[in-house]
């Protein structure tokens, strides 16, 4: 399998998963995503397991939480309106402390909104979305192979953890082709004994519930989950450096929005400025410690993003607001050229070009 | 060569995406960088279609081409579009049997191939995409035809096996035109 092939980043996501062990997939079609649900649809038969277009998001979202109350690896995917119509459903696998991966290959929105590629769900994916105290851990992938690699990964967090897991992606990432290896080590094991399996009679039943009328018991729960949240921000957290040693302009970017921004820091060293980017993989947990050291050498940050200015707050709160954080985004399905991020990075250098 | 740029542009329906599937893949076979790039949507089912292709000897940022070296149009908008953003010193090649009007830009070498016109004579109806491709590979130092060969095989279905011949051969009228 070492052998490189030419796949689209959704295709490539859909065998990673089911290599990942996933046989358990539900979902319903929406631009740009369609292709993993045709993928699944073609190869979940041929590996023995479940493909299915659930007549709704809702029902599919609902479909995941039984299979992965069986203890089953299993997958949803969709675009940006279908994951908000996912939203209950998450909230009750963070509730019920289930691992599942949702795969959110995000378009410009509100509402309907188009089907261009966006980054304008970081919120929903990263503050919440559904309701409730409960975290995501959120995969950002730049390439067709890291959706690959994460997507193993994904799976991997969400066992490991026992909690929901978010890979996001983007009408770009998904729908762009590149080189990709899929290579996948032995598919590590995880304790599910807490899975609604059947008894036989032989055990006490497991119950998977997120239900609880005792406020002091539900809130032991919530400090418990909040626990292990506090393990994963320190031992889980992902990101790239690029040119930050010297750097003095930081640009903070993540997913299509950062393969811009890197032709746009080349650009900039050529004018001899001294830019560099800091790449979050994991959206949560933040990177929120290299920002913090970073902020201590660099002038300024720039937030590049594929929204109105959403990843910008996290920016400003990992640095404590100790430097000036410019925007540069584009909305909608837009995508920012090189040139537009140069141009900002010329004037918060001062813009002496 | 460090990066080429490609855009391919035409109508949905007119192998666009095809085309530039092969010319990365061929890129991937002779151990380059490459990224390839679809508009998605309603284009596929007939509006105008693009795709980027980006072979490069360095790891690829941006996989979107907005300033092509090298631009392949199949249709008079996608002629007028994107003629003028075709980078100094590249290339135009395009289908002079659908687009009748000629290319203004002066600063860029241009190669014009009646290439539906070919495809029809030559009861190729369809691939003009591989004609216009063949043009293309013979122009581009970039491009190596054995590993546009090699490409096909992979591109190509097994279960399409038989159309494999069809393509090469349209690919070697549009390479050997003159």
């Amino acid at each position: 399998m070492a052998d490189k092939v030419l796949m689209k980043g959704n295709e490539a996501l859909a065998e990673a998963a089911i290599m990942a062990g996933c046989k358990h997939y539900y979902g319903y079609p929406i631009t740009p995503q369609t292709e993993i649900a045709a993928y699944m649809a073609r190869r979940m038969p041929k590996v023995g397991g479940v493909f299915l277009q659930a007549e709704s998001e809702i029902a599919a979202i609902n479909m995941v939480i039984g299979s992965a109350a069986a203890g089953k690896r299993t997958m949803t995917s969709s675009s940006s309106p279908g994951i908000s119509l996912k939203s209950e459903g998450i909230s009750y696998l963070a509730g019920c402390d289930l691992p599942a991966l949702i795969v959110n290959v995000q378009r410009g929105g509100p509402g309907l909104g188009g089907i261009q590629p966006s980054q304008a769900d970081y919120f929903q994916a990263i503050k919440g979305g559904g309701h409730g105290d409960y975290k995501l851990i959120v995969l950002a992938p730049n390439s067709v192979q890291e959706t690959v690699d994460l997507t193993f990964k994904g799976f991997d967090l969400a066992d490991k953890y026992r909690m929901p897991v978010m890979l996001l992606s983007d009408g770009t990432i998904g729908q762009m082709m590149e080189p990709v290896s899929l290579n996948q080590s032995k598919n590590a094991t995880y304790d599910k004994s807490w899975a609604v399996t059947g008894t036989y009679g032989k055990r006490t039943k497991n119950i998977v519930n997120s239900l609880c009328l005792r406020p002091e018991e539900l809130e032991e729960w919530n400090k418990a989950r909040y626990e292990r949240y506090n393990k994963i921000a320190k031992e889980e957290t992902l990101y790239e450096e690029y040119l930050t040693e010297d750097a003095e302009i930081c640009i903070v970017a993540f997913g299509i929005a950062s393969r811009v921004s890197k032709n746009a820091v080349n650009a900039g060293r050529k004018l001899g400025i001294k830019a560099g980017m800091i790449r979050p993989i994991t959206l949560w947990p933040f990177p929120n410690e290299v920002l913090a050291q970073t902020a201590k050498r660099v002038k300024a940050f720039i937030s590049v993003e594929l929204s109105m200015g959403q990843m910008i707050d996290d920016v400003k709160l990992a640095i404590n607001c100790s430097r000036p954080v410019t925007l540069c985004s584009r909305s909608g399905g837009m995508i920012m050229s090189p040139e537009e991020i140069l141009q900002k990075i010329i004037e918060v250098d001062g813009g002496k070009q | 060569m460090s990066t080429k740029n490609f855009l391919f542009a035409g109508f949905g329906g007119q192998g666009i995406l095809f085309a530039g599937k092969l010319l990365a893949y061929s890129g991937l076979l002779k151990g380059k960088q490459v990224s390839w790039l679809p508009s998605y949507g309603p284009e596929m089912r007939g509006g105008t279609a693009n795709c980027s292709v980006i072979i490069s000897d360095e790891q690829i940022g941006s996989p979107i081409v907005a300033e092509p070296d090298i631009l392949v149009a199949l249709n008079l908008p996608s002629l007028e579009k994107y003629q003028n953003k075709t980078q100094k010193g590249g290339m135009i090649v395009y289908d002079n049997s659908i687009i009748t009007k000629s290319v203004s830009k002066d600063d860029v070498k241009v190669f014009a191939i009646p290439a539906t016109q070919l495809a029809i004579d030559n009861k190729l109806d369809g691939l003009a995409n591989m004609i216009i491709l063949g043009k293309v590979i013979k122009e581009c130092d970039a491009i190596d035809y054995d590993y546009i060969k090699q490409a096909m095989q992979k591109v190509v279905s097994a279960k399409k096996a038989n159309l494999l011949e069809y393509n090469l051969k349209a690919i070697e009228i549009g390479y050997n035109y003159k």
